[in-house]
């Protein structure tokens, strides 16, 4: 650590340059963080999935209804535990801006189905004694600043209540919370039995099953079973796992993990060859000086550390900073408000940055320090 | 003056001080035979010649010579900056030009004291910070750095100027600070080139007068290039090297 003035003050000799090169890397980081959120909410799903839960949809698209009928039939499929179903919805809260998903479903039912989201018991009781009665996750609650015992007017852009208006009202009755840090804590859940009387049209039809398996390991087994059931009647169903399903949902979005390592990799070869190119400028100039600390005894690999270190310092400063600065703004909420529920900065990227920082300080400075340390004394004395 | 490991307070003369002149036991620095060529392309520069030259502990000696004559090649072979294209360099007895890289360079931190023509300061660092460095090389604790640094910037007559940075000083000032630099580990040998070549009369005299000082109250022996004789005159011998080879002179 003695040397560390030493380090620090050849970072000072050029103030302006130093600085620009760690914005550069500043900036990068920033981008890395914030991509990494982004890439983990369109993951999330699939890395919470239940790998016991199978979707059930109509075969042609999740957008197709499936008759309610169907519950009692899968039930008796073998290898099924549990059934229950959703139904979207797909109303607007006060401005099409304000996105979260909305889903009739039948209360115990769901509850049982998806134990990550936690609801306390008096609430549960609420919701089953509430017809009309809506649970939504803390997040959504929060952002809206909805309390329980409120009226929450929704606009439907599809389902029309019997009277032909388009206005439908929950009361809320609850708040439930994530078991984990990767749970949907924004949905907004309401019941089917209410839904399913005062629509217009569609009755007796839902969104989609959710289906329990006995046995994880024989889910490709009992979805093939399940569709082997309906084939052949209007109503063909499509069975997967949730992972799969979810993952086929994330396709559609785009291939967001590729492009974003591509992103990257872009930055992070520009960012190297700038810090690099800046680190290797600095080397040049002060080639007598590292021969001056080369003659009073410095060693061919102090020298080389002592490049290396000051590069290492400098992704170190512009990408920590970089990193923080994510965190701050990840943290301040999701940048399309609302479309992307799950936003964190995930750990595994955090610590994957600092292992990238350490690699970029590497990188830019082997080069110079490899030249340093090569330098012959006599040599650069005379210059 | 003791040779050890760790460098020891500078400012106190040890007790049997060397004599100004004279070997005492044996050569501090012995050059035998020495040959140095340097290949530029094909062309090849024979800057010594078979030289041989012998300092004994205690000495100041000044070495003068035309320019491309090979002075600071010379100085260079007795700091261990350099190796010999032949010939056997011994310091204290040890042949330095058999050592390895890595031990050539320790022994330099731990032997040898170097004064430049440009003074060869780190611009980055304050005067106290660039005195500092070579102890950065050792195991001393902060403390003992400071007070080490302190004593050294104290022995060139500089104890307030230590928290300037080099272009805040004046060429004699940063000389000074150069000197300080390569006392401040209390090697065996100091090697000056051309020290006062970059002054004017006046700063160049207060450097002298500080290196006859350093000769003869702590018993430093001196090596320095220079081409004034109005500097050689200070010296305790004064060797001339030409055409690769050393002719000696008695002092004025
Ligand atoms: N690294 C080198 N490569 C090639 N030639 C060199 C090298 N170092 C020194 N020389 C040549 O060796 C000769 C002696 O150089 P040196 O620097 O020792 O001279 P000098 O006596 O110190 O001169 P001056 O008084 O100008 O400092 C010169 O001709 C120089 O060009
Ligand atoms: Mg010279």
């Amino acid at each position: 650590m003695k040397f560390l003035a030493l380090i620090a003050a050849n970072l000072k000799r050029k103030k302006l340059r130093t600085l620009l090169t760690i914005l550069s890397i500043l900036v990068a980081f920033i981008l890395y963080g914030y991509l990494s959120a982004i890439s983990r909410a369109l993951n999330q799903g699939v890395s919470v999935a239940g790998a016991d839960r199978l979707m059930v949809r109509h075969k042609v698209s999740i957008a197709q209804p499936l008759p309610a009928s169907y519950a009692g039939r899968i039930a008796r499929v073998p290898g099924v535990q549990a059934v229950t179903h959703a139904s979207w919805f797909g109303g607007i809260y006060q401005d099409p801006k304000n996105f979260f998903a909305q889903m009739a479903v039948v209360p115990e039912a769901w509850l049982a189905m998806y134990p990550e989201f936690l609801l306390p018991a008096d609430q549960r009781e609420a919701w089953r004694r509430t017809r009309t009665g809506v649970v939504v996750g803390r997040k959504t609650a929060q952002k809206f600043g909805w309390k329980i015992g409120d009226r929450i007017p929704l606009q439907a852009t599809v389902w029309r209540k019997m009277d032909g208006s388009s206005g439908w009202e929950f009361d809320l009755v609850g708040i439930y919370d994530g078991a984990e840090k990767g749970t949907d804590d924004t949905q907004f859940f309401f019941r089917y039995d209410y839904f399913d009387e005062a629509r217009q049209f569609g009755k007796g039809l839902v969104g989609w099953y959710i289906v329990r398996v006995q046995d994880p390991a024989a889910a490709a087994a009992v979805a093939q079973r399940i569709d082997d059931e309906f084939a052949n009647s209007p109503w063909e169903t499509k069975a997967e796992t949730e992972g799969a399903f979810l993952r086929g949902w994330a396709k559609q979005i785009g291939d967001i993990t590729t492009i974003m390592a591509a992103i990257l990799s872009a930055v992070f070869f520009t960012i190297l060859l700038v810090a690099g190119n800046t680190m290797a400028q600095s080397v040049r100039e002060r080639t007598d000086e590292i021969g001056v600390l080369k003659a009073l005894g410095f060693t061919n690999a102090q020298v080389l550390a002592l490049v290396l270190a000051e590069s290492c310092l400098l992704a170190g400063l512009g990408g920590t900073l970089g990193m923080g600065i994510a965190w701050l703004l990840i943290s301040s909420g999701d940048p399309t408000r609302g479309a992307l529920p799950i936003f964190f900065f995930p750990t595994a990227n955090l610590l994957l940055g600092f292992g990238l920082i350490l690699a970029l300080g590497l990188a830019a400075g082997i080069l110079p320090a490899a030249q340093a340390m090569r330098l012959r004394i006599a040599e650069a004395l005379r210059r | 003056m003791s040779q050890q490991a760790e460098p020891t307070d500078c400012a106190r003369p040890g007790p049997g001080s060397a004599p100004p002149t004279g070997p005492t036991d044996g050569a501090l620095v012995e050059v035998s035979n020495v040959e140095k060529v340097f290949r530029r392309g094909s062309e090849e520069i024979h800057v010594l010649q078979g030289l041989d030259l012998r300092v004994a502990r205690g000495e100041f000696l000044a070495l003068m010579g035309p320019s491309g004559s090979g002075k600071s090649t010379l100085l260079n072979l007795i700091g261990g900056l350099d190796r010999p294209t032949s010939g056997a360099v011994r310091v204290a007895a040890e042949r330095i030009d058999r050592l390895s890289d890595r031990r050539l360079a320790a022994w330099r931190a731990r032997h040898v004291g170097l004064v430049f023509q440009f003074y060869n300061l780190l611009p980055v660092l304050t005067a106290e910070r660039n005195v500092e460095l070579p102890l950065l090389l050792t195991s001393l604790s902060k403390a003992r750095r400071r007070r080490h640094v302190a004593v050294a910037l104290g022995v060139v007559g500089l104890a307030h100027r230590t928290r300037h940075y080099p272009r805040q000083l004046s060429g004699g000032e940063q000389q000074r600070v150069g000197i300080a630099r390569a006392l401040v580990t209390d090697p065996t040998l100091l090697l000056c080139d051309e020290p006062t070549g970059d002054l004017d009369r006046k700063s160049g005299d207060e450097i002298l007068n500080l290196l006859q000082r350093l000769n003869r109250e702590y018993g430093k022996t001196i090596i320095m290039v220079t081409h004034d004789p109005h500097a050689s005159a200070r010296a305790s011998r004064i060797v001339h090297l030409d055409k690769g080879q050393l002719s000696a002179e008695q002092p004025a």
